[in-house]
């Protein structure tokens, strides 16, 4: 599952143009992220403040 | 809510889009999904006085200072420095992007165009197969609007495209991940754009400084995504700031995202059409993409307007836009893709040796291309590859 840290995050919306499965959308000031999430790891690896992150779902 | 077209982003292309639209006599509405136009800037905000020039008269209240020309450090610190009117697109004014956006829209305001903040275009709306408008949350209200032509202006994160069937998701080489300080040090060159590469400082890109006036400047990098880690933009500006001036004065940061992927397959489908960084139209190799945003929207703007009074608004009546900015703008973006793709595979011994190799020549009148050539006449065997680029 991706979580956002949104104390971290700068939303620019990088993170957004870069998801293949188009599951992220920026709102003004914060990043949300749909059920599409395949977990490739894009987002995490380009956002520029390290806002993202891929975690194992529990259970 | 009904119109001819609707545009959804009102950053540079856009708004460009929408003014054009709207002299053009077309019913016009603006879409911005932020409350403040312009606002989180996510730009150097470097352009050509020239280029800008043509397409709008300079106004003192958006532009934050004029520079001379460019300096480009090696990573040994060797230089050479580039008169402004050859220094590209990003040299000239730097901007106030906040005053020079919102400018932007409220000239598109004046022609005609109804501007609507706070409002999320959500999806298209279709009907018998055709696009028809957008569905948009508006002050968390869900509304539609409905339009013959739909303008996708929505920036790196652009959905419109997507929703169109058009697949404009960036791989981690297509984009540069970047951070920017506004900050204030002493040692800021007021009159000059100064460019920093290195793979220790900005892998596959640049560091920039950009002078605001009065010792105040705006410093960033962009590092390319396919060699980037999660936060490492961030963390090699906040090094390199540390370094080099240790005392600077951070009143502001920045951080986005630039497509660097070159031109897209297509940039029309039935009743959509896609400008500026939504449609990648950014420079893949200097990463700047106001005045290509600026110069597509006019494009779009006009062609739209041809194709609602013809009455064709489907792909075959919009595809005189993706002519035209292939025929124009589109060259230099596909020669500098070229490039881009070169450029980030050189060692820093490569860099090194290309920039001692042309310190002793007058590169102050060139242009890059100029430059280029040049440098492959004194590198030939480094650069062969590239001499296609220069005929
Ligand atoms: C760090 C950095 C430095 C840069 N430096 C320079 C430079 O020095 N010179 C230069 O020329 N370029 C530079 N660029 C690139 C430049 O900022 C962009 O190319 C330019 O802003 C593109 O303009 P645009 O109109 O296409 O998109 P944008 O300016 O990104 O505008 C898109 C707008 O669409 C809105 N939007 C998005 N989705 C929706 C939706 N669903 N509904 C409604 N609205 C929506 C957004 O909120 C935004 O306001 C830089 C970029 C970055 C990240
Ligand atoms: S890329 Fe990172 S900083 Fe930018 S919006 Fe996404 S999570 Fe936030
Ligand atoms: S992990 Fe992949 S699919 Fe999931 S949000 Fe990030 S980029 Fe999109």
């Amino acid at each position: 599952m991706i979580t956002v840290n949104r104390y971290v995050c700068g939303y620019c919306g990088a993170c957004v143009g870069v998801c293949p499965v188009c599951a992220l959308e920026l709102v003004e000031t914060w990043i949300e992220v749909s059920d599409g999430c395949i977990e490739c790891g894009r987002c995490v690896k380009l956002c520029p403040t390290g806002a993202l992150s891929l975690e194992e779902a529990q259970g | 809510m009904r119109c001819d077209v609707v545009v959804v982003g009102a950053g540079p292309g856009g708004s460009m889009a929408a003014k054009t639209a709207a002299e053009k006599g077309l019913r016009v509405v603006l879409l911005e999904k932020r409350q403040e136009i312009g606002d989180p800037v996510r730009c150097a905000e470097g352009v050509s006085k020239a280029r800008l020039s043509s397409m709008i008269k300079p106004d003192p209240k958006w532009i934050a200072a004029e520079v001379k020309g460019a300096r480009l450090y090696a990573p040994d610190g060797s230089s050479i420095v580039m008169s402004e009117d050859k220094s590209g697109d990003e040299v000239g004014y730097v901007l106030e992007r906040k005053i020079f956006d919102r400018a932007l829209a409220m000239d598109a305001a004046r022609a005609g165009a109804k501007v609507m903040v706070k409002t999320r275009a959500l999806d298209l709306i279709r009907a018998n197969g055709s696009v028809k408008g957008v569905r948009a949350m508006r002050y968390g209200e869900i509304i539609d609007i409905e339009a013959d032509v739909v303008v996708g202006a929505d920036g790196v994160e652009s959905k419109v495209g997507r929703w169109a069937g058009i697949d404009t998701s960036l791989k981690p080489g297509d984009i540069e991940v970047c951070a920017q300080f506004l900050l204030y040090d002493k040692s800021i060159d007021d009159e000059y754009c100064e460019f920093f590469l290195g793979n220790e400082l900005a892998p596959g890109g640049y560091v920039w400084s950009f002078p605001k006036g009065e010792k105040l400047a705006n410093v960033g990098l962009g590092v390319i995504g396919s060699r980037s880690e999660p936060g490492a933009p961030v963390r090699l500006l906040r090094r390199f700031v540390e370094r080099r001036m240790p005392e600077a004065r951070i009143v502001e940061m920045v951080v986005g995202g630039v497509p660097v992927s070159g031109p897209i397959e297509r940039t029309v489908a039935d009743g959509v059409l896609l400008v500026g960084d939504a449609a990648r139209q950014s420079d893949p190799i200097t990463g700047g993409g106001i005045l290509n945003a600026m110069e597509a929207g006019i494009m779009a703007g006009e062609v739209v307007a041809d194709a609602v009074s013809s009455g064709d608004t489907g792909v075959e009546g919009l595809m005189a836009y993706e002519k035209r900015w292939r025929e124009s703008i589109g060259k230099q973006i596909a020669r500098h893709l070229d490039l881009k793709e070169f450029f980030i595979r050189l060692s820093d011994e490569d860099l090194n040796n290309l920039m001692h190799s042309i310190q002793s020549e007058d590169v102050s009148k060139m242009d890059l291309r100029g430059m280029l050539r040049v440098l492959i006449r004194l590198n030939p065997k480094m650069l062969w590859e590239l001499r296609h680029l220069v005929m």
